[in-house]
């Protein structure tokens, strides 16, 4: 670890003036800083911030302050009922000691889980740009199969961004230049020639809170996460899916895949692939397809083309299953 | 004398030190002036370091110093001559300028604080010329010369080639790490030219011997502390280079030195069950009796010293086969040195043999437990000698009973749980059970309480707890009223904990230090004014003995007598003392053959639609003599059940062949059992006193719990899937129809 100046922030204007590193539950940044991965000059300790409320908004939807911790925004009776989905990813991640430090805001922001991001003396592009990247030619079961480049196949890890992606969620944020809102569709970037670039944010630009918007009632939702044990492991594939029915009718669906992708995974192809269609196992099947169409499995990830495909018809299965409905 | 203490479900009596915090580990240790070493791991695999450059480490705050080869005076290796005096790795640290694995020491920062030395670890430069190492097995040389395992009876490739019925298969188990809780650490403390270290190890004398030789000085000028230990797994039986290197810190800085491997190091510099890659063929008749077991096995060794894991002992002993042969070869490879790993040779020997048995099984349908039994072995075929207890038989069949065995349809897919397919396998397990040398002190003290100790240590198995049992089985004294201290090497010299021998060596020792001091004090009984039992009548004094801590008249009721503890003071002793050595029984070696077996059943779970398995169901039934404590014996049995779904479902260092690298060097990406992957889990003992191996008839339970689980399960995903899983550990991609990509 390098030493770096450790500042406590009392405002949200005084934590952007400030101009540094912000420091939420910390599980993911000191543990690369321990790393030498992330070397912040100056660390910003943002839990003094007034960012932990979550509140239900008057007119429906969700208002999720960036320092509400994912133990209790999982565990949330609103969240519970009404956004199944976000509860479920959120459960599944990580382990409950990381769930009760991890943060809204820090969740989104997490780094890849990738073996040669974390250690200084591999080639990485999305930690020093230009070196290369060790995993294309590495060992890259972990990586995505959709959203890579030439120069990055890290995959995002977050469940929880992945299920906020089919919620639609918007990204609330203050910075040197004000206020913003930004849908989190357009939040991530894929990789490209720029992975160090990851998101849209700009240099001390502060995540205040997130919001979903109300689900029309008789909306499902569900998230599906895969992996090789049962608990304490990064997907290997998931899918969130938030549906309406009418009769067998699909009405309105959003799909969102994790742990396959170099973001979290909306994926309009799917969707359209069912919206206006009946819930049938066939339709699901053509909607995973559709999905999974521009994927370019590595030498040891193809067989995630083949999960994250049956991660989502069950899903599907699951949330359109006509003894769950009411 | 009463009986019942010895077997009953005992708590341990370390269990409220452990649980309070309050029993010390060795870096719990806090010495005066205590300084920290970090080591700086080499992230090469296969170079010579050209230059260390230190310079600008050294001049960090708090730094003490930065030893590398080259600074550094060398120290002696190990003579591993002398029956204990074995080092992990027998190239002691800084040796020469060569690199030959990843996560190698390389250098050592000593400083004032741990966070001083980190930092400053962090800046030392080290400049390789680096060659290309050799990581996988798929790119080592050809085995050179002879064999290092061979044996043979009959005419196993004769009897292959005539079997109606044959088996050929090639099964690999990946490098697997043990990774106890507690990391290997060393606190090295010099005072003139004698050497205190506090440490965590399976072993205090054998860690004595070798720092003794490793640091030039007399055997006695070394003290070695263990009281407690975070686990070892086989991989604390051996000091590591950690520990030279905080003995070699602590003489340059004149300070004590704590060095502590970080869990990264863990996976490189500890040692490693090493890969195998085994090579089965098994021949049979056509109603299952074995004709031909040909057993071969390659197994990656370390650059820097030989360590042999003897996989194909087993497949000599286990079945009644005329024709047996196996053969094990070395390669070598830019990886740590691989070590003992909990059920050594066995675990890994019994994954290809059971594995390739229920293929033969399958294709004989054949229930794969009447083909075990239709080849039963009534003496142990590799030595013709008789078993000094074996109920194997009874194993099995309890072990179905209770499993349900009898409701189980052979056909591949054919159970279901709801929308679930359900798979069972099983497993014959099996260790062999041994004796060595211990000497045991046993106090009975004038303040009514006892004292047994011993330089054997507790490595979390229940050890101090059985020695109170014993103590308290032959005096009465109760549990609370027996202190027990271990793991320090100025107490009468005791065994190392491994290979499941250790209750079974220290019991009869125990005993009979135990006696010693009872016949002491009852004999004080007589000659003592103040005491009841006095007598002047030398020719025929009254028979004493003592019973719940009581002496008494043989022949009268126990609560006639007196507390123990008023002979002493009568006699104002503070204290007598018995003191025994026992070893091991050469006689009844020579007449018997010692294992214990057991039988493993397991249950797998599979959504096919989402190729999720899990195991849901486990019960292993064990024949291990008497058992001692019933609740740490089963705790031993199903910890190691749950190591062993670790072994099928889990584990596995990944190594890249780049760098050699073992990239999930932590306890996120090196994925081991959580809680939420063990089912419920049921031990069973089947209880027949071995009284050829000593009078408690106990042999050791620590390990076998672990050899049969890999195959029962992978036997079970078979049943379950149609998959056969030749390649540990099973992963998803077996069952979703690809090929699954491997990198060993
Ligand atoms: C062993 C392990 C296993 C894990 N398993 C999973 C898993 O299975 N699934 C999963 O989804 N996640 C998993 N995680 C990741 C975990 O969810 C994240 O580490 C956590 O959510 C990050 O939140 P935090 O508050 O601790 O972030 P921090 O570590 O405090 O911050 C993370 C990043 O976000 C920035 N940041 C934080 N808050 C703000 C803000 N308000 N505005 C702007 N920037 C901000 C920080 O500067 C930093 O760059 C795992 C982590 C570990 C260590």
């Amino acid at each position: 670890m390098q030493e770096f100046r450790y500042r406590q922030a009392k405002t949200v204007e005084g934590a952007v003036r400030a101009g540094g590193t912000y420091l939420a539950g910390g599980t993911t940044l000191v543990d690369l800083m321990k790393l030498n991965v992330l070397q912040p000059a100056t660390v910003i300790d943002v839990n003094p911030l007034p960012l932990a409320q979550l509140e239900a908004l008057p007119g429906g939807g969700l208002r999720i302050g960036a320092m509400v911790r994912n133990s209790d925004l999982a565990n949330h009776p609103v969240v519970k009922q009404q956004y199944a989905v976000l509860s479920e990813a959120l459960l599944s991640g990580a382990s409950p000691q990381l769930r009760n430090m991890a943060t809204t805001g820090g969740n989104l922001l997490q780094k890849t889980r990738c073996y040669y991001y974390r250690d200084t003396n591999y080639a990485c592009n999305k930690r020093q740009p230009g070196s290369g990247c060790s995993a294309i030619d590495g060992y890259n079961r972990i990586h995505a199969v959709l959203g890579g480049s030439a120069d990055c196949v890290a995959t995002h890890p977050s469940d929880m961004a992945v299920a906020m992606m089919a919620l639609e969620a918007t990204v609330h944020t203050q910075g040197p230049q004000g206020e913003r809102a930004i849908a989190l569709k357009d939040f991530y970037l894929l990789p490209g020639t720029t992975p160090d670039k990851e998101n849209v944010l700009e240099p001390g630009e502060l995540i205040t809170h997130v919001t979903l918007p109300p689900l029309q009632s008789g909306t499902r939702s569900h998230y599906l996460k895969l992996r090789d044990r049962a608990q304490y492991e990064f997907a290997l594939a998931s899918a969130a899916v938030v549906v309406r029915l009418r009769g067998r009718h699909i009405e309105r669906v959003r799909i969102a895949l994790g742990g396959v992708a170099t973001r979290p995974w909306r994926s309009p192809e799917a969707e359209r692939a069912l919206e206006g269609r009946e819930a049938t196992m066939e339709n699901f099947r053509k909607a995973a397809d559709a999905a999974m169409t521009g994927a370019k499995p590595l030498k040891y990830n193809a067989f995630k083309v083949e999960l994250a495909k049956r991660a989502l018809v069950r899903a599907l299965e699951t949330t359109t299953q006509t003894e769950r409905a009411g | 004398m009463s009986t019942s203490i010895i077997g009953a479900a005992v708590n341990r009596i370390d269990g409220p030190l452990k649980v309070s915090g309050a029993a010390q580990y060795a870096v719990d240790y806090t010495l005066e002036n205590l300084a920290y070493g970090v080591g700086v791991p080499s992230t090469v695999a296969n170079a010579r370091v050209v230059r260390v450059d230190a310079g600008e480490a050294e001049h960090m705050p708090g730094v003490l110093a930065v030893l590398y080869h080259g600074n550094t005076p060398p120290l002696y290796r190990p003579a591993e001559q002398l029956e204990h005096s074995r080092a992990g790795e027998i190239r002691p640290p800084f040796e020469d300028d060569q690199v030959y694995y990843y996560g190698q020491f390389v250098a050592l920062v000593i400083a004032s604080t741990l966070e001083q030395a980190q930092a400053a670890a962090d800046r030392v430069r080290v400049q390789y010329d680096v060659r290309k190492p050799v990581v996988l097995l798929s790119e080592a040389a050809k085995p050179q010369g002879p064999p290092r395992v061979h044996s043979s009876r009959g005419d196993a490739a004769g009897a292959f080639a005539s079997a109606a019925v044959t088996i050929d298969e090639t099964y690999t188990i990946p490098v697997e790490v043990h990774n106890p809780m507690e990391m290997h650490a060393t606190i090295a403390h010099w005072q003139g030219d004698k050497l205190t270290l506090c440490v965590t190890t399976q072993g205090v004398m054998n860690y004595q011997k070798v720092l003794a030789e490793v640091m030039g000085v007399p055997l006695e000028n070394v003290r070695v502390i263990s009281p407690f230990c975070g686990s070892g797994f086989g991989g604390k039986l051996f000091p590591w280079p950690e520990s030279m290197l905080a003995a070699l810190g602590a003489q340059h800085v004149k300070r004590p030195v704590r060095v502590q491997v970080p869990r990264s190091m863990m996976f490189t510099t500890v040692g490693n069950r090493p890969l195998t890659r085994q090579r089965m063929r098994i021949g049979a008749t056509a109603d299952g009796k074995l004709v031909s077991i040909r057993h071969d096995v390659v197994q990656p060794m370390s650059m820097v010293d030989e360590y042999v894991e003897y996989c194909t002992g087993v497949t000599t002993m286990l079945y009644e086969c005329p024709n047996v042969e196996t053969r094990q070869d070395l390669v070598r490879l830019n990886v740590g040195t691989p070590t003992p790993m909990r059920g050594p040779g066995i675990v890994p020997g019994l994954f290809p043999l059971e594995s390739a048995l229920d293929e033969l099984a399958v294709k004989l349908e054949m229930d794969p437990i009447a083909l075990r039994l239709k080849n039963y072995a009534e003496t142990d075929p590799s030595s013709n000698l008789p078993w000094s207890s074996k109920h194997l038989r009874e194993c099995c069949q309890t072990g179905a009973e209770r499993f349900g065995w009898a409701k189980r349809n052979p056909k591949i897919g054919s159970m279901r749980q709801g929308d679930e397919i359900l798979g069972w396998g099983m497993s014959t397990a099996t260790w062999h059970a041994g004796r060595g040398g211990a000497t045991v002190r046993v106090r009975l003290n004038a303040d009514g309480t006892a004292r047994a100790s011993c330089a054997t240590q507790d490595i979390g198995t229940g050890t101090y707890t059985i020695f109170a049992q014993v103590v308290s089985d032959r005096t009465g004294i109760v549990l609370d009223k027996v202190q027990v201290v271990l793991g320090d090497s100025t107490l009468p010299p005791g065994p190392t904990s491994g290979g499941s021998t250790t209750t079974a060596t220290v019991l009869p020792a125990i005993a009979k230090a135990t006696d010693q001091a009872v016949q002491r004090l009852l004999e004080a009984a007589l000659i003592t004014p103040g005491s009841p039992f006095f007598t002047e009548d030398r020719a025929s004094p009254p028979k004493l003995a003592m019973t719940n801590g009581w002496v008494h008249e043989v022949d009268k009721s126990w609560n006639s007598g007196v507390p123990f503890d008023e002979i002493l003071i009568a006699r104002r002793l503070a204290a007598l003392e018995g003191e025994a050595t026992t070893g091991p029984d050469m006689a009844a070696q020579e007449h018997y053959s010692f294992h214990s077996f057991g039988a493993q059943f397991m249950e797998v779970a599979w959504d096919p639609g989402i190729a999720r398995l899990r195991v849901t169901r486990g019960l292993t039934v064990i024949d291990a003599g008497r058992i001692i404590n019933r609740k740490a014996g089963s705790n031993q049995i199903l910890g190691a059940v749950v190591m062993g779904i670790g072994m099928a479902m889990f584990e596995e260092a990944i190594y890249d062949p780049r760098t050699g690298k073992p990239i999930n060097n932590n306890f996120a990406d090196y994925l081991v059992a959580t809680n939420a992957d063990v089912p419920k889990l049921e031990c069973i003992f089947v209880e027949y006193p071995d009284y050829h191996l000593n009078e408690y008839g106990a042999r050791g339970i620590g390990e076998i719990g672990l050899a049969g689980v890999a195959p029962a399960l992978t036997m079970a995903i078979h049943h379950a899937t149609g998959v056969r899983v030749r390649t540990l550990p099973f992963r998803m991609e077996d069952v979703l129809g690809g090929e699954r990509a491997t990198i060993v």
